[in-house]
């Protein structure tokens, strides 16, 4: 019997870790779909859902209106200074408002909202987690999957889009101020180009990412948290911080791959 | 003998634990309807364990849990609810939620469950919070109140939808021989208030075995060291027993506590600097 190396073990190692991840997608897929079907449990689900879109959405209004505004005055001052070159700087009421409806607001939103209402999201279910109240719905009868997590899937189906749709607006406010503003484009140039280049395909396949990116950020956040106690990288405090870290890298990951993908497929 | 609901619990050759690990192995007892039984033993004995099987959160690997007569984990899952939704909880450290106050936390199980209009379900969790001497706390968040409220919030809870059995985990602990008694007072007022009622209280304070306890499950050593009625406790002979209720360490396991010479030395050098 051989007593070296185990030149396999890495191969073990990479094909654990995969079926470790495959297990945990699935996992998480069974975890939205029960998430999906409890929204409509009762009716009493309507306050709590409520409740979740003033939490999800209108406190990462400021936070929106902050990035979305200066995001378009980036785009302004950068595309402004590109186009010129070509002498095409009346297109850039275009480019900033393609930009920002196709990719940029569905996406920074969704990001944000990670940082915001994500990260909260985990550790409030995992704070729950381990100081056993989620125990106490489940012997109150009281599914946890109901209560905690249904609401804030709904609430963020309801809220990403309409922050979407206001950072979409602030940053070709924010372009505005740059380009027509600072930098002297004709006003009606700017507006002209963004109503003859942005179509209804564009507004559509903005709010069609920013669905599934809500459904993205509200699972995987909810889903960190709701199993905090089965990490094996930390218990307790340690595992909610874990599931909080996990929670932000994993959504922004996530968001950024769907990104791509959905994209292959409007384009 | 007090009146009984039928409620009793009783385990039959349970074996539990997590995952292969067991930690307690054919445990027989029944916990009578209409009695405070007290489940004690040391630090890690399986005590909290048994108490989340009797709950339904987990299943045992071995043996029949029933309540009331039914074979807890036998039943089709929407017995299972109704059975569970008749068993108030306080757990230790009262598991309040952190984002409602303590009269929405009471109010909870009211509001999910039944349909009664918004003044009747405030009267009622009124009347349950004054219960445990805390009817001026309804609008106050759990991080306000100190632990001993928190707990006695906890009870509220669990017993606001008039539960016929009881269970409590380690209700005294943490808390200071005044509020611990304060405790221990209300559960025996709760066996008093609710005739007919199953508490079931885990614990491994002595002065609350004292106290309340009507019948006693013992764990040690991986399975039950003793089941029955308080007076036969008192009685038994059994040394682990006895040396339990006589709050005496067993000298073999006791540390040495003497450092390597070495070591004390190093220890000492650096303590001198």
């Amino acid at each position: 019997m051989s007593t070296g190396p185990n030149i396999l073990a890495p191969v073990t190692a990479l094909g654990a870790a995969t079926l470790r991840l495959l297990g945990e997608m699935g996992a998480m897929f069974l975890f939205l779909a029960d998430g999906l079907r409890l929204i409509f449990a009762s009716p009493k689900q309507i306050p709590k859902i409520l409740n979740q879109v003033f939490v999800i959405g209108s406190k990462s209004l400021f936070v929106i209106l902050l990035i979305g505004v200066f995001t378009g005055m980036v785009l302004g001052l950068q595309g402004y200074y590109t186009l010129v070159k070509f002498g095409s700087e009346g297109l850039l009421g275009a480019a900033v408002a393609l930009s920002l409806i196709r990719e940029l607001g569905p996406v920074l939103t969704a990001i944000m909202v990670t940082g915001r209402a994500g990260s909260s999201m985990a550790a409030e279910i995992g704070v729950m987690r381990i100081t056993d109240q989620i125990d106490a719905l489940d012997v109150m009868d009281i599914n946890p999957m109901a209560y905690l997590v249904a609401p804030r899937i709904a609430a963020s189906l309801i809220s990403f889009p309409l922050l979407t749709a206001v950072f979409d607006v602030v940053g070709i406010l924010g372009g505005y101020v740059t380009g027509v503003t600072l930098l002297g484009i004709n006003e009606g140039v700017y507006f002209y180009r963004i109503e003859s280049s942005v179509e209804m395909a564009d507004i559509t396949g903005g709010f069609m990412k920013s669905l599934l990116f809500a459904v993205i950020v509200a699972t995987v956040s909810c889903y960190q948290g709701y199993f905090t106690h089965m990490r094996r990288d930390g218990v307790g405090p340690e595992g909610v911080s874990n599931s909080t870290t996990s929670a932000v890298v994993l959504s922004c990951v996530f968001v950024l791959v769907a990104d791509y993908v959905l994209t292959s497929f409007l384009l | 003998m007090r009146a009984t609901s039928g409620w009793d619990i009783r385990l039959d050759g349970l074996t539990v634990g997590y995952g292969d690990h067991v930690v307690l192995r054919d445990v027989n007892a029944l916990l009578p309807a209409g009695e405070i039984s007290m489940i004690i033993g040391g630090s890690g004995c399986g005590k909290s364990t048994l108490l989340r099987h009797v709950l339904g959160l987990q299943r045992p690997m071995a043996g029949t849990l029933s309540v009331g007569g039914r074979d807890l984990f036998a039943l089709h899952r929407r017995d299972f609810r109704k059975v569970r939704r008749r068993m108030g909880v306080l757990f230790q450290d009262g598991a309040l939620l952190g984002s409602l106050t303590l009269g929405d936390n009471v109010a909870l199980p009211l509001r999910e469950h039944t349909g009664l209009p918004k003044a009747t379900i405030r009267q009622i969790v009124l009347h349950k919070l004054a219960l445990v001497g805390l009817a001026d706390y309804a609008d106050y968040y759990p991080n306000q109140l100190s632990g001993g409220m928190r707990k006695r919030a906890g009870l509220a809870r669990a017993i606001v939808m008039d539960p016929p059995i009881l269970l409590c985990d380690e209700p005294t602990s943490g808390l200071d021989p005044v509020n611990a008694a304060r405790m221990d007072h209300l559960l025996l007022d709760m066996r008093a208030n609710f005739p007919g009622m199953t508490i079931v209280v885990v614990s491994h304070d002595l002065r609350s075995l004292d106290a309340i306890a009507d019948y006693v499950l013992m764990l040690h050593d991986g399975t039950a060291a003793f089941a029955g009625p308080v007076d036969a406790l008192r009685a038994t002979q059994d040394p682990y027993v006895r040396s339990f209720l006589d709050r005496r360490a067993d000298e073999d396991q006791r540390a040495d506590v003497t450092l390597a010479p070495e070591v004390q030395q190093a220890l000492d050098a650096w303590l001198d600097r």
